[in-house]
């Protein structure tokens, strides 16, 4: 009787692995496909939980014409190209590419693909089949910076954010702006730590601000960590990408949710009708990409009023905390009284405005 | 100094305890001969084996031992393979972090958004958030069981003849084998005991350090727990020293990017954080380095550190 050695084993594992392909091309020919590619997992509560919300979105709006398949935890390197040129090779019509560090790594495979349409967050390098889309979490950030402003006792805010992009840029310069509307001494005390989404960092990374002086922190990174430091220690901070008041109820004044299911719609269903066209877009509340989410019943009512007002202001286009007079961090000004800054100037803003203090 | 010292402490305690309780595991697998590079896929299992316990259980002391279990069951299957059928250590510690990552990612699917208590000090509350005796007494028990366990390693080791008869294996397996000891059974105890207590480490992480569970919330802490092994030479007393050193500097990276030198140390503050985060990793070179060059050969590491145990008989 033959043993069944190591070899047999291999090719028959091989041979069975093939039978799960052969059964689905039945079922793959008539729906379009729609690849995304997310940063972090979906399960981080944050970032990448809020671009699988607008994935699920797709599905639900036109689930009988398309299919969407996506691939989690894709490092923002050189093996993105391979993620990417994976899905576009599974046939992918349409790719959504979610996160900055993906930009160079999407043009290139939009360069070998020419029929495929790429569509690239927060990014500003375009192509006849790559468009960018961003969101104006800027706008957010004024509110959250308005509530810090007022209700911080030590006047110093901690931010947590992750690299020196100009999406981090604008949200700490916005928040640090608003808070000294209300509060002019108002400091903001920046710590980039490197990466989007690493939980045991974050926390350290809290724990030191906290260390320092800082009263509500505030995060450009990914997961619910910092708020379950400041949940501990009695102090206030914000979700960042969804509501994430579950884990620090206490803490979580309020949270800026990124709303992607609309946009992600509207360009599928653009692709389907054949009238997708390579273009930038950057809504925000007014378009309602940005919310904020339900204010926690600590906030006092005159904080509340001040955090409403910037909102109405934004949707009703009337209000831009990028109006100058703004300085820099060594006192120059950069704004003269009056003037806004353009929204080009904004995609690629690499200074931070005074009272951010920034050693990294 | 206008920062809280004793905050401080209590954040470089957080971070290197898990480092600490790592390293103490693979150090004994190492003593024993077999290279498990697989501590960040059983950290992972313990972090979502700890906090599913913690979740279903609402006791954090059994979300513990389910930690323990589950980085164990990682341990043995790399034993399975490496000990049983002879693969190769490296490649196969390499396949149990993948598998250990995925595994710990679909089984935390359904564990997403929800919290648990957080494991903190069993102390009266009164010392245990004192503004001075907190820094005593103001941790998590499984803090208090990793030095614990740095003077139970080091006992067993040197003191006890179960770790002469673990020393030997790992120094010699052959003669080991021919006095008539079982190498592959002490090697699948040291596993298995590797296993537990990278499991408890990464329970730190979903019951302590951050009570939640999140992809990958590890972070890459197992391969600081692999360096920290070789930094210290083998020996638990060091690993205790090597373990507190790498929280320090990871502390200290974090402390400069916020600023904290400024105000008392302008000097240091002019050095970039990015020195402090290489730090762990340059001393770990230097060490291996000069362990490698002493003309003793090579220094402590096990003579029989990741080869396959082949007896002729």
């Amino acid at each position: 009787m033959a043993i069944l050695t190591r070899r047999d084993f291999v090719k028959a594992a091989g041979a069975a692995a093939t039978l799960p392909v052969l059964g689905s091309r039945a079922f793959a020919q008539e729906k379009v496909k729609v690849g995304f590619i997310f940063l972090g997992p979906i399960g981080d509560y944050g970032w990448t939980w809020a671009h699988n919300k607008g994935r699920e979105a797709v599905n639900t709006a036109l689930g009988d014409k398309v299919e969407t398949i996506y691939t989690e935890n894709v490092p923002e390197d050189s093996t993105a190209v391979g993620s990417i040129r994976d899905l576009a090779n599974a046939g992918c019509k349409i790719i959504f590419t979610t996160s900055y560090g993906y930009m160079d790594q999407t043009i290139q495979v939009a360069s070998e693909f020419p029929d495929v349409k790429f569509e690239h967050c927060t990014g500003f390098k375009r192509a006849d089949n790559v468009s960018t889309y961003n969101s104006k979490f800027h706008e957010g950030r004024a509110v959250l910076g308005t509530i810090s402003g007022m209700m911080s006792k030590s006047g110093t805010l901690g931010y947590l954010g992750s690299f020196k992009v100009p999406e981090v840029v604008l949200g700490v310069n916005s928040y640090a702006l608003s808070a000294q509307k209300k509060n002019p001494n108002a400091k903001v005390k920046l710590v980039m730590i490197d990466s989007w989404f690493d939980p045991p960092k974050e926390a350290a990374a809290t724990e030191t601000l906290v260390n320092l002086g800082c009263d509500v922190v505030t995060t450009h990174t990914d997961s619910p960590a910092a708020l379950q430091i400041l949940e501990q220690k009695g102090l206030y901070g914000f979700g960042q990408g969804a509501d994430m008041s579950s884990f620090a109820p206490n803490a979580h004044l309020t949270a800026i949710e990124d709303i992607w299911g609309p946009y992600y719609v509207e360009r599928v269903k653009a692709l389907l009708d054949g009238t997708w066209k390579s273009g930038d877009t950057w809504d925000g509340f007014k378009e309602g990409t940005v919310v904020i989410s339900p204010y926690n019943k600590a906030i006092p009512a005159d904080v509340v009023a001040a955090a409403d007002e910037i909102q109405a202001g934004y949707k009703a286009g009337t209000y831009n905390i990028f109006t100058g007079p703004i300085y820099d961090q060594d006192g120059n000004l950069k704004v003269k009284d009056g003037e806004v800054i353009s929204d080009a100037d904004l995609a690629v803003m690499d200074w931070f405005v005074k009272g951010v203090e920034s050693a990294s | 100094m206008n920062f809280d010292v004793i905050a401080s402490i209590m954040t470089i305690v957080g971070l290197s305890t898990p480092i600490l309780l790592a390293g103490l595991g693979e150090l004994v697998v190492e003593k024993s001969g077999v290279l498990n590079l697989g501590v960040e896929g059983m950290m992972l299992l313990g972090a979502i084996g700890g906090f599913a316990g913690g979740v279903m259980t609402g006791n954090p002391w059994l979300a513990v031992i389910a930690a323990a279990a589950a980085g164990a069951f990682g341990a043995l299957l790399f034993g399975l393979f490496t000990l049983s059928l002879n693969s190769n250590q490296v490649a196969t510690g390499l396949a149990l972090t993948i598998f250990g990552t995925g595994l710990s990612s679909l089984l935390g699917l359904s564990f997403t958004g929800r919290i648990v208590m957080p494991f903190g000090s069993i102390f009266p509350p009164v010392i245990a958030k004192h503004p001075f005796f907190q820094v005593f007494f103001g941790y998590s028990p499984i803090v208090y069981f990793a030095l614990i366990m740095v003077v139970a390693v080091a006992w067993f080791l040197n003191r006890t003849r179960g770790g002469l008869i673990l020393r030997a294996v790992g120094e010699n397996d052959l003669s080991a084998h021919s006095i008539g000891y079982s190498v592959i059974g002490v090697r699948y105890a040291a596993l298995a005991f590797g296993g537990a207590m990278a499991g408890i480490a990464g329970a730190y992480f979903s019951l302590v350090i951050t009570p939640m569970w999140a992809e990958r919330m590890t972070a890459g802490r197992g391969w600081i727990a692999l360096a920290v092994v070789v930094f210290a030479g083998w020996k638990a007393g060091r690993l205790l020293i090597g373990a507190y050193l790498f929280g320090i500097l990871m502390w200290l990276e974090l402390f400069a990017k916020a600023g904290g030198f400024t105000d008392f140390l302008p000097a240091a503050q002019a050095i970039p954080s990015q020195f402090w985060a290489a730090m762990p990793f340059l001393m770990t070179v230097v060490v291996l380095a000069i362990i490698s060059s002493r003309e003793t050969g090579g220094g402590n590491a096990p003579a029989c550190l990741g080869k396959p145990f082949l007896p002729s008989n």
